[in-house]
């Protein structure tokens, strides 16, 4: 029982890594109808830009936090202009083309400068020890982080819902002519929720490789993301952040499941791409998603 | 496009593969040259070649399906893994022969194709790229673990195809099958697409539901094209485990669907001839980059370990480069090219 509990634990905590991808990558879908096969990239290099700073700069971690912020902000608004700028109004395939390959130059870059051994943050920004609660042991950078992920989520919903940019951007999402004739700039928007995006990945980059150490394979996260998103339905900021949590949940339990009862291992890197083709079939726009309907 | 005297009257006329005579001829000392390869390149230019011509046969396959019916694929690196094993499960463990294997590679990979299309009646566009991705991650899953079938890790080691006591051996022999399969398989594709099949193809692309409305059965136009394009991946597969004669799960990741979607963007969406242009592009692609930082080391001595570490990134930037620059691929520059040309110098 224990060993689920603790699977259990885990799997929320990657779930809420997930949902924090989704989340951008939403964003990102919603106002733009750009889908982003590289962020899982912008989480890998938020989470190495903060690794040097901290490491190998000497800085101390919020600062470095707040640097990583601005920092995958702008390269985000960069390739917002440069690349998908030229992509508006390109037929599906190329955009998704686009975002690959915009995937392939990021990884690589990060290749190239931090090799591919595993890289740690070597002041931990979270405690190390454990608390037990109920006589089960958590590790205290699990709550953290679970905790941290769950503030962020719902600063950004609020952000959403209330604020005038948070407004103006569901606005765009609705209709960019619309928006446009309101008096929203799109492009600003488009170029918003690049960067919005790219510091919410970064973000859950330097909390995951707080627990994990950070290499290359980060950028997994962006491929993970999928389920997530289709699960909560493509457009749906709440979607993304359920579909989060219920894959990873899924992923670890399903996992563990295998391992004990039929000794079956490595469920976990396929778990949630058959959770993803099951939705497909029930119920392809997911639990919060639009229902677009056409009829012949 | 069309030369001075050189008037089609006819639909007939303007559908003809060859234009004109001149292109016969063309085509006609190509081909012979093609054949002459063998004897005149070195081996590993012969290699070169072999990977080429099989790279052309699944980019076709893809073309089909991506560039023609508008379905966008995200698995086509799996589908050709199907293939090679099925090839590889049947001629190694069963004692089929090659002969038999290769159709049934082709059928095999078309039939799951087929299966993964189902979810395209309903979901379409970034749907369907997404339920394509799922079904890499989970074929290449199951290449992996399926071990007692499919030889894990370790992967399969196979034998090339013989006839009699006659064994194709040497590459030489080898590029003859791969050569002239690439000709079938550009024969059945330049003619699919001229037909009512390759032209319902294209109405399911422009606009399926004005295709739907003028009376073509989506479902069932979107499925043959699913069949089609992984029954060529299929072959292509059994083809390229028989020439490197071992098969591991690793050589049908998603880097592999990525390179065969960024072939037909390179060489262009719809275009048959763009297919053979893009596969020469991108299998040709990485030996350039290592001939220069070769050359180049002598200079900068770590040059060719940082090549090495961003080559995809290379990769990555010569796809934006032409989804940005030019879209339509290198088929489409080529033809402005040869307008240009055509009319220098008094082009206006």
């Amino acid at each position: 029982m224990d060993y689920f509990v603790q699977l259990i634990i885990s799997g929320l905590v990657i779930g809420s890594i997930y949902a924090l991808v989704a989340l951008g990558f939403t964003v990102i879908y919603k106002a733009t109808r750009v889908v982003n096969f590289a962020q899982g990239e912008l989480l890998m290099f938020g989470a190495y830009v903060c690794y040097a700073f901290v490491v190998q700069y000497r800085v101390p971690f919020v600062p470095a936090v707040l640097i990583t912020m601005v920092f995958s902000a702008s390269l985000a608004l960069a390739i917002e202009r440069l690349i998908l700028r030229p992509m508006i109004g390109e037929p599906i395939i190329s955009i998704i083309m686009v975002t690959i390959g915009l995937a392939l130059v990021l990884s690589s870059v990060v290749k190239a400068i931090w090799k591919t051994q595993i890289r740690v943050y070597s002041p931990k920004l979270f405690p190390q020890t454990t608390t037990d609660i109920r006589g089960i042991p958590i590790s205290q950078e699990f709550i953290w982080c679970f905790v941290l992920s769950i503030i962020l989520l719902i600063i950004f919903s609020l952000f959403f819902k209330y604020s005038r940019a948070g407004i103006a951007m569901r606005a765009t999402a609705f209709s960019n002519q619309v928006a446009q004739s309101m008096g929203i700039s799109v492009k600003r928007i488009f170029a918003l929720s690049w960067a919005i995006a790219s510091v919410v990945s970064a973000l859950g980059g330097i909390l995951i490789g707080n627990i994990n150490g950070i290499n290359s394979q980060l950028s997994h996260f962006g491929l993970k993301v999928f389920p997530a998103v289709i699960l909560g339905g493509l457009d749906s900021i709440l979607g993304a952040a359920l579909g989060g949590l219920i894959i990873g949940l899924l992923e670890n339990l399903g996992d563990g499941f295998f391992k004990i009862y039929l000794n079956v291992s490595g469920v976990k890197e396929v778990a949630p791409y058959v959770i993803l083709v099951i939705i497909l079939m029930i119920k392809p726009y997911g639990l919060f998603g639009t229902e677009e309907i056409e009829r012949v | 496009m069309h030369y001075c005297g050189d008037y089609r009257t006819t639909y007939k006329d303007d559908m003809k593969i060859f234009q004109t005579p001149f292109v016969r001829v063309w085509m006609a000392l190509f081909l012979l040259f093609m054949l002459a390869v063998p004897f005149l390149a070195s081996n590993y230019a012969l290699s070169l070649v072999t990977q080429i011509l099989i790279a052309v046969i699944g980019a076709v396959g893809l073309n089909i399906l991506t560039g023609f019916t508008g379905q966008i694929s995200l698995g086509h690196g799996a589908f050709i893994g199907i293939g090679a094993y099925t090839s590889g499960i049947l001629t190694i463990k069963l004692g089929v022969p090659f002969w038999l294997a290769l159709p049934c590679a082709g059928l095999m990979a078309a039939f799951i194709g087929m299966f993964v299309g189902i979810p395209s009646l309903r979901l379409k566009g970034l749907y369907l790229a997404i339920a394509t991705l799922a079904s890499q991650f989970i074929l290449e899953w199951i290449f992996l673990r399926w071990e007692p079938v499919t030889g894990g890790s370790y992967g399969l080691i196979l034998d090339r195809p013989k006839i009699g006591s006659f064994v194709f051996s040497a590459d030489k022999h080898y590029y003859y099958i791969v050569f002239g399969l690439t000709i079938l398989a550009m024969l059945f594709a330049t003619n699919l697409v001229r037909t009512r099949t390759g032209r319902a193809f294209m109405a399911v692309r422009d606009h399926y539901i004005s295709a739907e409305i003028m009376g073509i059965d989506i479902f069932k136009y979107k499925l043959l094209a699913f069949g089609i394009s992984s029954f060529y991946a299929g072959v292509a597969g059994s083809l390229m485990g028989h020439y490197l004669m071992f098969i591991s799960s690793e050589q049908f990741t998603i880097g592999v669907s990525i390179q065969y979607l960024a072939m037909i963007i390179i060489g262009g969406l719809g275009s048959i001839i763009g297919s053979i242009y893009g596969a020469v592009f991108m299998v040709l692609l990485p030996e350039v980059l290592t001939l220069v930082t070769s050359k180049l080391s002598w200079i900068y001595p770590n040059i060719s370990d940082f090549i090495l570490s961003i080559q995809d990134g290379v990769f990555g930037v010569i796809i934006l480069i032409f989804l940005i620059f030019e879209p339509d691929g290198i088929a489409h520059r080529w033809r402005l090219i040869k307008a240009y040309w055509k009319l220098y110098p008094f082009s206006y």
